[in-house]
């Protein structure tokens, strides 16, 4: 009874064969575009770079009434303005202000490519249903698959640096923006949409006049739950080389360093909860018009 | 005759996946509950032919399931007909090119919804803008003539307020703003009092008829609602099953039932609300003293002749004795007919 005891396995030497063939042939392949790719995503590093100093370039107190305009923008509550800046005042004072402004660089222009990428997929998805069939188990891989495996064709392609690292980011982060912005559309009210085509709108004033407007509680939840995804990747985005907190984490966990690993933890906690807050009260003050209450 | 403004022409729907298919089986007399059981096909519009005038509120009556939503959507074809034409001002919507289609949308018919339909995320002006926004009316036009729309609806004061703020009946009048401001002949209205409460239903018919008395467009209107129907419709079409089993004027419908279907549904209105001394006189004429228009309802005639303590009066038209009425023809006429043999007609 030979089967039961052992499982029928393919064999050492094919086994070893079949793994050499794969990587031998991507090694090829990335040894042939390699170039070509990291040409392609010249701009996007050059962007990068540019922004990451400007946000550093530009004096602190400067950059702290940037941060607190914007919450107010977002939120407009007093109480996320002052919890935003006594944050970025905390993060400068224990010495995590540069560290600080490079995780934000990333986070913004991954969220952004998150954004630009994201809406246009779910759209075409909530357009059509073998759209989504073939679209929902790749975002179910994506954000399900551990983040090390895509790292390693990834890294062979470009290398080290911040543009494998933010496509790292945005692999693990756009899940959700597509998912939602797909969601919201499809859950927009069918009489509405029948009103709009009964007055003879066409598909794209359809589009911009109804279905995204109605959706888009939704997809500011997804926009919410990206930019939340891509400050969870940034320390693993640190292992191939995007600078920012997780490099300090990084070097906390390999050295037992427990109040480095601490602060820096902290100090992405502290992000996470203010970009939650005010991209939160944004995606409810889209929502006012539902509330009821006469002559309001 | 009057003019012919929307002609339906043998229009069948058959949903399913083989609906082409299936019409011939139902003209070889297939019934809506064979077709569901042996094949699988769900009868929506059984060969529907209507002649609907111009300038005139045509209703389309049925109960829940006959099909007269289904009808009314394949008159801007939101919904494609399986077979048949649908012409309007002898041209046939049903072979518009999408453009066409959108232009014929935009310009010559609008339509008011159920459930209102509003655009939750805008205010009531630019609800009531909407139409005129897709057709790319300039602002100051489509600000001007909504405006003049929202004035003339009731609703002055809440342009900027949000639907939701809005009571249902106040919602509808954005949805008939809305539908009004395009300028469109034909005005659609699907169902569009039945969620309204009895008493803002009775004061919206009463605004539609005000309005059409001097818009004079062609309305068509579905409801399942007899007394809305009667009420507003110079004509009634009366749906079942996919199928028209009668149509005719508020008066022949009520004095001359099809069928125990169409009997079962007048059996409870108020009658003397309906039938005017027209359709209940004798030839001949009174020496009372006492005379009525043709058109009077007996439910405004009989207190008058009461009062007169007189038991016939003339009926005139443009002045001249064309027949006089008895309080004897009157009581007959408001009489419940009585219905054939007491079975009870069952739907599904």
């Amino acid at each position: 009874m030979e089967l039961f005891d052992e499982f029928p396995s393919m064999g050492r030497t094919g086994l070893r064969d079949l793994k050499k063939g794969i990587d031998f042939a991507f090694r090829d392949f990335s040894r042939e575009n390699g170039e070509a790719i990291e040409n392609f995503f010249d701009p996007l590093m050059h962007f990068m770079v540019w922004f990451e100093k400007l946000l550093l370039a530009t004096p602190w107190p400067i950059m702290i009434l940037v941060f607190a305009a914007l919450a107010w923008l977002g939120a407009r509550s007093i109480w996320v303005v002052i919890g935003t800046v006594a944050s970025f005042l905390t993060i400068g004072w224990f010495g995590m202000w540069e560290d600080t402004m490079a995780t934000v660089a990333i986070i913004s222009v991954a969220t952004a490519l998150c954004i630009g990428l994201g809406i246009p997929l779910g759209i075409l998805m909530s357009r059509s249903n073998r759209m989504q069939a073939v679209v929902t188990p790749v975002l179910d891989i994506m954000q399900t698959i551990p983040s090390f495996v895509y790292l390693i064709p990834v890294v062979m392609l470009l290398g080290i640096g911040k543009v494998p690292g933010l496509i790292a980011v945005c692999i693990y982060a756009v899940p959700p923006i597509v998912r939602l912005t797909n969601l919201g559309i499809r859950l927009v009210d069918k009489e509405v949409l029948e009103a709009a085509e009964a007055f003879g709108s066409s598909y794209r004033q359809k589009l911009f006049e109804v279905q995204i407007p109605l959706a888009l509680p939704n997809i500011f939840a997804g926009v919410n739950q990206t930019i939340m995804m891509a400050l969870a990747m940034v320390v693993i985005a640190s292992m191939i080389g995007v600078k920012g907190l997780g490099v300090p984490v990084l070097r906390a966990v390999s050295n037992q360093y427990l109040a480095l690993g601490l602060m820096n933890g902290l100090a992405i906690v502290a992000l996470a909860v203010i970009f939650d807050r005010v991209s939160q009260e944004y995606g409810k003050r889209l929502q006012k018009h539902r509330q009821g209450g006469h002559g309001a | 005759m009057p003019d012919i403004k929307v002609s339906i022409k043998n229009l069948y729907k058959i949903f399913g996946p083989k609906g082409e298919s299936m019409v011939q089986k139902v003209e070889d007399g297939a019934t809506k509950i064979s077709l569901q059981a042996d094949h699988k096909h769900v009868l929506g519009l059984n060969n529907v032919n209507i002649d609907i005038p111009a300038r005139r509120i045509q209703v389309i009556m049925g109960l829940s399931g006959s099909g007269k939503s289904t009808l009314i959507r394949h008159l801007n074809r939101l919904i494609e007909p399986t077979a048949g034409q649908v012409l309007v001002d002898g041209e046939d919507v049903l072979a518009m090119s999408d453009s066409e289609l959108r232009d014929f949308r935009r310009n010559k018919m609008s339509m008011v919804f159920q459930k209102f339909a509003l655009l939750p995320h805008r205010t009531v002006i630019d609800n009531v803008s909407y139409g005129l926004k897709i057709k790319g009316t300039d602002k100051a036009e489509m600000r001007e003539r909504s405006q003049k729309w929202i004035d003339r609806v009731g609703l002055s004061g809440f342009e900027e307020n949000y639907p939701a703020q809005l009571s249902g009946g106040m919602q509808q009048r954005v949805g008939l703003a809305r539908a009004l401001a395009t300028d469109a002949e034909i005005l659609l209205m699907d169902e569009a009092f039945s969620a309204l409460d009895p008493l803002i239903r009775k004061d919206m018919q009463a605004i539609l008829l005000d309005l059409q008395e001097e818009l004079h467009k062609t309305i068509i209107f579905i409801t399942h609602d007899l007394d809305e129907a009667l009420n507003i419709g110079d004509n009634i079409v009366i749906l079942r099953d996919g199928a028209v089993i009668q149509q005719g004027s508020p008066q022949e419908i009520v004095l001359d039932p099809a069928d125990d279907y169409v009997r079962d549904f007048i059996k409870d209105i108020n009658r003397a609300r309906v039938l005017d001394v027209r359709s209940v006189m004798e030839a001949g004429s009174s020496d009372s003293g006492l005379s009525f228009a043709s058109d009077t309802i007996l439910e405004s005639a009989m207190p008058d002749m009461s009062k007169a303590d007189v038991s016939s009066a003339n009926v005139t038209q443009d002045g001249e004795v064309i027949g006089m009425v008895t309080l004897a023809d009157m009581i007959g006429g408001i009489a419940r007919p009585e219905s054939h043999d007491g079975d009870q007609v069952t739907y599904r």
